[in-house]
């Protein structure tokens, strides 16, 4: 078999950029284990379209197939029940998330709060607003990736990106209640 | 430039995606339109209070191990061994106690010990590698697990034959059977091409009742002709050769409904 070979390739190229592939999956299930899925899936599919990678970049290449499995996954899940139990338990691991830095409770507190707005502000944007956004602000890709990923010109990728950023100002934006 | 132009460009300009002349140009709008000012600072802020808030989902570690179980070519303990002896510096640090002349002179012993602890571990590992079938057996289990889920179980979606077989034209090198037995309650629903020990095979998937059936062909003349039906995991899988061509059937449907499919399959001149 030549397969070591591949495999070895495909483990040296793909298999690093998981934490990325987990980051997307994970901002557009909205759900860890959905997520988990997602991304299984999409390695799965890269591996077998490995042969098909003609060694551009490999994050961006990956990422276009999570996204992709995404979507089928999506659409076959679309009217489930299961988009409006989820958000208990983001709130729950963000809060461990940074527990474990030696900061005054006050200041994580602080910290945790801001965070958790601009969290949540970012997971009620529209899907198609949320994708371009996590890709270019969480993964800093360039408008050029972004299109080959969501399929879009590049014009409507800054467009998205605009009307992203635009929604998430005014979900943002400071209320009566904050100093 | 216009103002609906700028507006459209600004996302560009904070990202630094636009050219020299597209910059210039918007920069000499935004100096003299108050909108255009409101809208860079809100956008330049909150792309800042993203990145700040580094909002990254971390991969949990479970999952590389799932997905490294579940690619093809997974790698043996023997390598993650080597892997690991070469990542930890594991004969390292007990060195250190001796000044530098002792651990260079050293050295050789060290790694003598080293290839003859490897040399045992690779003989036990030998000893211990599971036969070829019992590994194709847990892969055959394990594609029909995957093909199970999200949309993998089928490539093409046809309840017709005659859709089926030319769709795997082009993608394999042999022609593999495609029958129908939707009279005797095994419809055929489509056909997917898999990768299953070492090479692409042809999967022609049924269905009795709601029991998926995935029926594996490849060339080869690897088992005898007549069936052999075994369990794991709770699926029943039975393989045979005929016709130079190797058949695996795996389902979740009891031992009579599979024995059935057989029987129904074996009668069938391959077409």
């Amino acid at each position: 078999m030549a397969d070591p070979i591949i495999a070895k390739r495909f483990e040296s190229l793909v298999l690093p950029h998981m934490n990325s592939a987990f980051n997307v999956a994970r901002w557009l299930t909205h759900n860890d284990q959905d997520a988990q899925d997602v991304v299984q899936e999409a390695y799965l599919r890269a591996f077998r379209f490995f042969g098909s990678f003609r060694g551009e970049d490999a994050r961006a290449w990956l990422l276009s197939i999570v996204r992709n499995t995404f979507y089928t996954w999506h659409q076959q899940n679309r009217g489930h029940a299961a988009q409006t139990t989820e958000f208990e338990e983001d709130l729950h691991s963000l809060e461990s998330d940074s527990a474990g830095n030696d900061d005054s409770p006050e200041v994580r507190l602080i910290r945790n709060q801001s965070r958790k707005r601009v969290h949540d502000a970012l997971r009620s944007l529209r899907l198609e607003y949320r994708e371009v956004v996590v890709l270019r602000e969480l993964e800093e890709l360039s408008y050029k990736e972004i299109a080959v990923i969501v399929g879009i010109p590049m014009g409507t990728v800054m467009s998205r990106l605009g009307r992203g950023r635009q929604q998430l100002a005014a979900l943002l934006a400071p209320t009566d209640q904050e100093a | 430039m216009e103002h609906e132009q700028a507006i459209e460009l600004l996302p560009g300009y904070i990202d630094e995606e636009l050219s020299l002349s597209e910059s210039l140009e918007f920069e000499r709008h935004l100096a003299g339109c108050a909108l255009c000012k409101q809208a860079y600072e809100q956008q330049r802020q909150v792309s800042a209070q993203l990145r700040q808030a580094d909002l990254h989902w971390e991969a949990p570690p479970e999952l590389a191990q799932r997905i490294r179980a579940a690619l093809p070519g997974r790698r043996s303990p023997w390598q993650r061994f080597t892997e690991w002896l070469a990542g930890s510096g594991a004969f390292g640090g007990g060195a250190g106690q001796g000044g530098a002349g002792a651990r260079l002179g050293w050295a050789p012993a060290g790694a003598m010990v080293l290839s003859l602890v490897a040399l045992t571990w690779s003989a036990g590992l030998y000893l211990s590698i599971p036969s070829a079938n019992t590994r194709l057996t847990q892969e055959l289990v394990d594609s029909h697990v995957r093909s199970l889920q999200f949309d993998h179980l089928y490539d093409v979606v046809s309840t017709d034959r005659h859709t089926v077989k030319p769709w795997f034209d082009g993608k394999l090198d042999f022609a593999p059977p495609v029958v129908d037995f939707a009279q005797e309650g095994y419809p055929l629903v489509g056909g997917r091409l898999d990768y299953l020990n070492g090479r692409a095979v042809a999967v022609m998937v049924y269905r009795y009742k709601l029991h998926p059936i995935n029926l594996y062909v490849w060339p080869g003349n690897d088992a005898g002709a007549t069936p052999h039906v075994i369990e794991r995991q709770g699926y029943h899988l039975a393989n045979w050769s005929a016709a130079g061509m190797n058949y695996w059937v795996v389902t979740d449907a009891g031992d009579a409904e599979l024995n059935g499919f057989i029987t129904n399959l074996r009668a069938h001149p391959a077409s």
